[in-house]
C-alpha cells in the first residue's frame, strides 16, 4: 500500500519538461523551431533594430511639438507643431472662430450619445426620442438663428464637424433605407422587386466620385430657377443612397440565410407581413450580417472624405489647406498621420463595438 | 414500443370525444386540384372535418399530404376547387388569410420556433401581436400551456438549449396559445429521436381528449388506431383511401393502400 502510493505521488508530481512550458517553452516553440524559423526570427529582429530606433528619434525625441515652422525646418524629427499650431483650423476649419464652442459641444454630445448608447439595457423608446433631441440640438447648435445663436452658414461648415455629419447622417439614414430595399429585392410584387433591383445595381456600378460630382454639378442643372439646395445635404444625399444600395445587398444575404420554416411559423401564427419581417426575420437576418455590415458602415465613413473633390471643407480638406500654407509646406507626413489617427479611433471604435455587439447576441442562441 | 419510434396500439388507450357532426364543419375542401408548375400535386381532393374531428393522413412520401394540410393554412395556394375554414373562404385576400392562420395552429416537423426569442417570448408573440392579449395575459396563458406540455420549468431558455422532444411540446403550446379552432400537424415526430415520440405523442393525445379537431400527417400507425376517427390514405396527389381505423388497418380496401400498410407495419 505504502509502496503504491508512493508511485502514484511520484507521478502525479512529474512536470512536463521546463523546455516545453512557460516562456522558455513558447519561445522555443513560436520562434526557434528549427533552423529555418531560427534564421527568420533573427532576420526579423535585424530588421527591428534597423527600423524601430530611428522611427523613435524620428516619432519622439528628435520630433518638435510646439515651434514656429522655422524651428521645424531646423530640427531632424517629426514637425508636431504643424498639429498643435493649426489645430484650431484642421479640427474646425471655415467655422467662426469665436463661435467655435458650439461644433465643439455638438461633437461631444454626439460622442456623449454614442457613448451612452453603447450598452443594449439603454435601448428602448426613450433613447430614440433622446436622440431626435440630440440632434436637433446639434444642428441647431451648427447653423444657430434660434434661441438668440449666431447663424452660421452651412458653407462655413467643416473640418471634423462636417465630416462626423456626413457620416452619421450617412449611416443612420443609410441603413434602414438598405433594409427596405432588400426586403424590397425578395418582394413577391414584381414592380417593388424590379425597382429596388434597378436601384441597387445602377447604384453600385457607378463610384461615389461620381455621385458627388452629379449631385454637385449634374443635379443643380435640373432645379427649376431661384430654388438652390445646399451643397452639403446634396452631399449628403449622395452618400446615403451609395451607402444603402451596399448595405441593401448585405441584408439580403442575410434575409437568405433564414430558413423557409422561420417565415412559415410566423405566417401560421398569422402575423402580417410587417409583423414577420420586424420580429422575427429580421432580429435574425439582421445579426447574422452584422460584420460584413459595420465594414460597410467603416468605409463609408472613410469615404465621406471623397467630398474633397467637390470642395466641401471636410477634414481631409481642411488639412490639406494647412499643408498649401507656405509655412508649413513639407510636413504632409505628420498631419497626414494626425488625420490618419482620427479616423483609425473612430474605425476601430466601431469595429470593437460591432464585435462586442455580435458577442452579446449570440449569447442567446 | 415495437421496432424503434413506432408505437403500438397498445401503448396508447383510445381517445372517446366524438366529432360534433350536427355542427357546421371547420373545414370543407371541395374539388381542389394544386400543381407546382407542371407538376399535378393534388387532384380533386373532397374532405369535409367536422368539429372535435381528429383525422389521420398518411401515405408514401411525396404523396401530397403535407401539401395537403398546408393549404389548409394556405402556406400553399390552391389552383382551382374551393376550401372553407370556419366559414371562410380561403382566396388571395390578406386579410382573410391571416384571420384564418389565427384560427388555425399549425406544428411542422421541424419545430420551426424562434431561436433569437425566450420559449416564453415564443409563446406569447403570437397572442400580443395576432390577439391583441395585453402582455401579462398572455403570459400567464403561456405559463398555463407550458404546464400542460410539462415543461414549464424551462420557460425562460431559449429554444437551441432544449432537446427536440421538448421544442417539439414548446411547438405545440405555441399554437395552443393562439387558441385554434383547429391544429395541423405535419409529420410532428418525424425529426425526433426515437426516445422523444412518446413524449410529445402524448401531449397530442392528450388535446385529443379535450376534444381540440386535429389534422394529423404521421407515419405513428399507433397514434392512428387510438385516436383517429378516420384515416386518409393518399397516393399521387390522390385521396387513395378513407375509413375508420378499425376498418383501414384490417380490412383496406384498395391495393395500394395495401401495400402501403404491409411495408410500414413489417
Amino acid at each position: 500500500m505504502e509502496k503504491e502510493k508512493s508511485i502514484l505521488s511520484d507521478e502525479s508530481n512529474i512536470r512536463p519538461p521546463a523546455t516545453q512550458v512557460g516562456v522558455l517553452g513558447w519561445t522555443k516553440k513560436n520562434l526557434f523551431d528549427g533552423p529555418w524559423n531560427t534564421a527568420l526570427t533573427l532576420l526579423i529582429l535585424f530588421f527591428l533594430w534597423k527600423v524601430i530606433p530611428p522611427l523613435i528619434d524620428w516619432f519622439f525625441i528628435e520630433s518638435r511639438w510646439a515651434s514656429t515652422s522655422a524651428e521645424c525646418y531646423a530640427a531632424d524629427g517629426a514637425c508636431w507643431s504643424i498639429i498643435t499650431y493649426n489645430i484650431r483650423f484642421i479640427i474646425f476649419g471655415l467655422f467662426p472662430p469665436h463661435l467655435q464652442w458650439r461644433p465643439l459641444t455638438a461633437m461631444l454630445l454626439l460622442a456623449g450619445m454614442l457613448f451612452y448608447s453603447r450598452d443594449r439595457r439603454h435601448w428602448g423608446k426613450g433613447l430614440g426620442y433622446a436622440w431626435a433631441v440630440a440632434l436637433f440640438v446639434m444642428g441647431l447648435l451648427m447653423k444657430g438663428g434660434l434661441f438668440g445663436l449666431a447663424p452660421v452658414e452651412s458653407t462655413q461648415w467643416s473640418g471634423l464637424p462636417l465630416t462626423l455629419m456626413l457620416s452619421v447622417f450617412g449611416m443612420v439614414a443609410a441603413y434602414p433605407l438598405g433594409v427596405m430595399l432588400a426586403l424590397g429585392r425578395r418582394s413577391g410584387m414584381p414592380a417593388i422587386k424590379s425597382l429596388s433591383v434597378v436601384y441597387i445595381e445602377m447604384i453600385r456600378g457607378v463610384p461615389l466620385i461620381s455621385l458627388l460630382f452629379m449631385s454637385s454639378v449634374m443635379f443643380p442643372l435640373f432645379l427649376p430657377e431661384g430654388i438652390t439646395i445646399n451643397k452639403i445635404l446634396r452631399a449628403q444625399v449622395a452618400i446615403i443612397l451609395f451607402t444603402a444600395a451596399y448595405i441593401a445587398e448585405v441584408v439580403r444575404g442575410g434575409l437568405q440565410a433564414i430558413s423557409r420554416g422561420q417565415y412559415e411559423a410566423a405566417e401560421s401564427l398569422g402575423l402580417n407581413y410587417y409583423q414577420q419581417m420586424r420580429l422575427i426575420i429580421l432580429p435574425q437576418a439582421l445579426k447574422i450580417v452584422i460584420p460584413p455590415t459595420v465594414g460597410i458602415l467603416i468605409s463609408a465613413f472613410k469615404d465621406t472624405s471623397l467630398v474633397v473633390i467637390i470642395a466641401l471643407y471636410d477634414l481631409l480638406k481642411t488639412t490639406q489647406s494647412v499643408l498649401s500654407n507656405p509655412k508649413w509646406m513639407g510636413f504632409s507626413a505628420e498631419a497626414y498621420i494626425f488625420i490618419a489617427l482620427i479616423y483609425f479611433i473612430c474605425c476601430y471604435a466601431m469595429a470593437s463595438y460591432s464585435r462586442r455587439l455580435e458577442r452579446e447576441l449570440g449569447a442567446n442562441t | 414500443m415495437s421496432s424503434a419510434g413506432q408505437i403500438t396500439a397498445n401503448d396508447l388507450k383510445p381517445v372517446t370525444t366524438e366529432p360534433r357532426r350536427e355542427e357546421s364543419p371547420i373545414i370543407r375542401i371541395t374539388g381542389m386540384h394544386k400543381w407546382f408548375g407542371e407538376f399535378h400535386v393534388l387532384s380533386n381532393i373532397h374532405l369535409t372535418v367536422a368539429r372535435q374531428e381528429r383525422i389521420v393522413i398518411c401515405g408514401p412520401s411525396g404523396s401530397g399530404k403535407s401539401t395537403l394540410i398546408r393549404c389548409i393554412n394556405r402556406l400553399e395556394e390552391h389552383q382551382r376547387g374551393e376550401i372553407i375554414v370556419d366559414e371562410i373562404k380561403l382566396t388571395n385576400d390578406i386579410k382573410n388569410i391571416e384571420k384564418i392562420r389565427a384560427e388555425v395552429g399549425m406544428v411542422f416537423q421541424h419545430f420551426n420556433l424562434f431561436p433569437h426569442l425566450s420559449i416564453l417570448e415564443n409563446l406569447t408573440l403570437g397572442p400580443i401581436w395576432v390577439r391583441k392579449t395585453p402582455k401579462a395575459e398572455a403570459e400567464e396563458t403561456a405559463m398555463y400551456y407550458l404546464e400542460k406540455v410539462r415543461i414549464a420549468e424551462q420557460a425562460h431558455k431559449y429554444p437551441g438549449q432544449l432537446s427536440g422532444g421538448q421544442q417539439q411540446r414548446v411547438a405545440i403550446a405555441r399554437s395552443l396559445c393562439m387558441k385554434p379552432r383547429v391544429m395541423l400537424f405535419d409529420e410532428p415526430t418525424s425529426a425526433l429521436d426515437p426516445e422523444m415520440v412518446k413524449e410529445v405523442l402524448d401531449v397530442m393525445i392528450e388535446l385529443a381528449e379535450e376534444g381540440m379537431t386535429m389534422i394529423v400527417v404521421t407515419h405513428e400507425m399507433g397514434f392512428a388506431k387510438s385516436v383517429a376517427h378516420r384515416v386518409l390514405f393518399m397516393d399521387f396527389g390522390k385521396i387513395v383511401e378513407e375509413n375508420t381505423p378499425d376498418e383501414f388497418f384490417n380490412n383496406p380496401q384498395h391495393e395500394r393502400t395495401k401495400l402501403f400498410l404491409s411495408q410500414i407495419l413489417h
